[in-house]
């Protein structure tokens, strides 16, 4: 899950991470006063959407007044905000924070997530502040600096220092340094974070550390252990259908093609995006139903998978192992007939009662296309959604 | 012989009373595995689908001499569950739980560093003689593990496999039966198919499964199928170009997945234009590994590889 620049902020500061002086803002009125309240010369207005890239999109402004941030703030509330994490459509700007300027010495980079290869957190560092850090692993990666953390005793102090060092910090800040690190790895463990990212971490010109922006996303599958957390989830950054999706606990990407796909197992799903793009068609989705694949979830899946207009024809792919493929047909069936589907409907199933499902499609009168094999239901969807221009 | 599992293997369930355990047991047990004992923490002295329940796995072990154990119980309790089968000196641990906290898995991947269980020699001549073996585990977020005819651990159908010799490994669910479909529909049958998992971290690795199937005398050809994110196909390509001599025919799904999104699977995202499936593909192909692009070639690609080294 992610969550928004001032929310991450605010979680970093119960765990003592310095962060800026900062309210926020919803309408102009309230950026003027929030700039009125923080007092400093220049006040920065910063876009809060969930995408990276805010600065250059437009999306970070300083201003010099309260009079100027109210202006700042009324450009930039309800504008599309496009950035290269946003896709070309963008996405609206509602909330804003506001936050007092700093002068500026150095900006530094720091973030904390999962190597994957070695099974621990890796807590980077590098002093290529304030860029696009994917770029300078793949251009300098010999600025990025990293500390493995052992599980059994967490970040330790002398890896902090190590860090502190290695980025070029001044020896009598040093230490501040390192408690900041120490404080932020802290912050990820408690909060089951999956990502904790502060580009640029910042030393000011008054020598001191600060954490000029901060990326927050949490591990999904920890969020039991912080129900309070669910609060901080912005729908207006999710996918509609996949809102919808979710309720029923289905897996729903949605993509830009015309053959709605509904699959069971994630792997299987995104083979048969696979397969369908190898016959020259385009998947309008990911869906994985699951292992379960009963009668109500087959329906709503199909609800959801139609209710994105681009689609054209529906590819169903289930290899039935625990669940039976005749269950599963007659939910299709069902759904078809419940929900008034005018569109084809291609079905390839295979496992377990698979001569009995068969028959259930066979025998439904509602004509579902019946394929063997993952090439020929993938041939037929493709044919079929093309018949439909 | 088959790798990990066979009809030696003495599998003990935990969480056998759940809903899950329950019906998976019986599945099991229906396939013939050895189902020696379950673990459900205050039902022990109990019997469950005539099954003995024990509070520990440490229990289960001394009274049953169990040797394998799965792990069916919630995600809040997983980890903790993989942590006490290894502390009891089982060799092998499936865990087939989805949903697990990364940090938790982190903590449990470190515990299982160093652990090893005895296990009895597999040799007619020394069976009375003991090995140490580190205690390996399987999954989390996974299928489980079967040799055909011999021994089912986990949740995969068992009437789609057939007996031979083609290893599969996998880390998807659905998808590894497919490619066992296929298999079995051309008469191919299969050693083991390993069920290795969807999360970011797990225990058995694509690399490891190929090492086994290598060392096998009983398998001929490996089938691996990976997905999109992290690193360890392109690990796999390099230990299999030096190490693997056996033909191996690999799939990746996701080659059509978008950036930045996880695809179900915990483990399956690319991020920061890693974990690519043509990065992915080009590391195999490199290795002199067989690439199909289409899921629907996997089982025609084994029977290609076969042909060829039966010409050559």
């Amino acid at each position: 899950m992610k969550i928004h620049e001032y929310q991450g902020k605010a979680l970093l500061k119960e765990y003592g991470v310095p962060v800026p002086r900062s309210v926020v803002a919803r309408t102009p009125e309230e950026a003027e006063a929030a700039a009125k309240e923080l007092g400093t010369d220049v006040v920065v207005v910063k876009a809060q959407i969930h995408a990276g890239g805010r600065g250059k999109g437009g999306g970070v402004k300083l201003a010099k007044s309260p009079e100027e941030a109210k202006q700042v703030a009324s450009e930039m509330l309800g504008m599309m905000l496009i950035t290269h994490q946003t896709g070309p459509e963008g996405r609206e700007v509602k909330t804003l924070l506001i936050e007092e300027g700093l002068p500026i010495d150095k900006e530094f980079y720091l973030g904390i997530t999962l190597d994957r290869v070695t099974g621990r957190n890796t807590f980077m560092a590098s002093s290529a502040g304030g860029m696009d850090i994917e770029k300078v692993a793949e251009e300098t990666p010999e600025l990025i600096l990293k500390e493995s953390i052992d599980p059994s005793v967490g970040l330790r102090p002398f890896q902090a220092r190590k860090l502190a060092f290695g980025l070029g910090i001044p020896n009598d800040l040093v230490n501040q340094a390192a408690k900041f690190m120490l404080s932020l790895y802290d912050a990820y463990e408690k909060m089951d974070a999956s990502l904790v990212e502060i580009n640029p971490f910042l030393l000011t010109k008054d020598n001191r550390l600060i954490a000029l922006d901060a990326k927050v996303n949490f591990d999904d599958n920890a969020m039991f252990r912080h129900k309070d957390y669910a609060d901080l989830r912005d729908l207006d950054e999710e996918e509609p259908l996949e809102i919808e999706a979710s309720k029923f606990d289905l897996n729903y990407i949605k993509l830009d093609g015309n053959i709605g796909c509904m699959v069971n197992g994630a792997g299987l799903a995104m083979a048969t995006m696979d397969i369908i793009k190898l016959h020259g068609g385009e998947p309008a989705n990911f869906l994985d139903v699951g292992g379960g694949a009963s009668q109500e979830r087959v329906e709503q899946a199909f609800r959801i998978l139609l209710s994105d207009e681009n689609v054209k024809a529906v590819l169903v792919n289930i290899f039935g192992g625990i669940v039976r493929t005749d269950m599963v047909a007659n939910g299709v069936v069902a759904a078809a007939k419940n929900l008034g589907v005018s569109i084809p409907i291609i079905a390839r199933l295979e496992g377990t009662n698979v001569e009995e499902g068969r028959r259930v499609l066979a025998e439904s009168g509602i004509g579902i296309i019946t394929a063997q094999g993952m090439t020929d239901a993938a041939e037929k969807a493709v044919a079929a959604a093309n018949a439909q221009f | 012989m088959a790798v990990l599992v066979d009809k030696n293997t003495r599998l003990i369930v935990q969480g056998i009373t759940g809903k899950e355990g329950t019906f998976h047991t019986l599945q099991m047990v229906d396939y013939g595995t050895n189902v020696v004992g379950g673990v459900t923490p205050g039902k022990g002295g109990t019997t469950h689908e005539g099954i003995p329940v024990f509070n520990t796995v440490a229990d289960a072990v001394k009274e049953t001499g169990a040797n394998a154990s799965v792990i069916y119980v919630p995600p809040a309790f997983a980890a903790d569950a993989i942590m006490e089968s290894a502390d009891a000196g089982i060799a092998l641990v499936v865990c087939i739980t989805e949903g697990i906290p990364v940090a938790d898995m982190i903590k449990a991947k470190e515990y299982l560093k160093g652990r090893n269980a005895d296990i009895p020699v597999r040799n007619a001549e020394d069976a009375d003689k003991n090995v140490r073996v580190p205690t390996r585990l399987i999954g989390p977020n996974c299928p489980g593990i079967i040799s055909p005819g011999k021994c089912k651990i986990g949740i995969m159908p068992g009437h789609i496999h057939k007996e031979g010799r083609i290893g599969v490994v996998s880390r998807s669910g659905t998808l590894t039966y497919e490619a066992v479909g296929q298999l079995t529909a051309l008469g191919l049958g299969q050693s083991t198919a390993i069920g290795i998992g969807g999360d970011p971290i797990i225990g058995t690795t694509h690399t490891d499964a190929l090492k086994l199937f290598q060392a096998d005398d009983e398998t001929d050809a490996i089938i691996m199928i990976g997905e999109i994110g992290g690193t360890a196909e392109e690990d796999a390509a390099a230990y299999a170009k030096d190490n693997v001599i056996k033909p191996i025919v690999a799939f990746i799904a996701g080659q059509t997945a978008p950036p930045g999104r996880r695809m179900g699977h915990a483990g399956a995202i690319i991020s920061g234009g890693k974990g690519t499936a043509e990065e992915k593909m080009k590391a195999l192909s490199a290795a002199g590994i067989r690439v199909v692009q289409s899921p629907a070639d996997i089982g025609q690609a084994i029977t290609e590889v076969l042909g060829s080294k039966a010409a050559a």
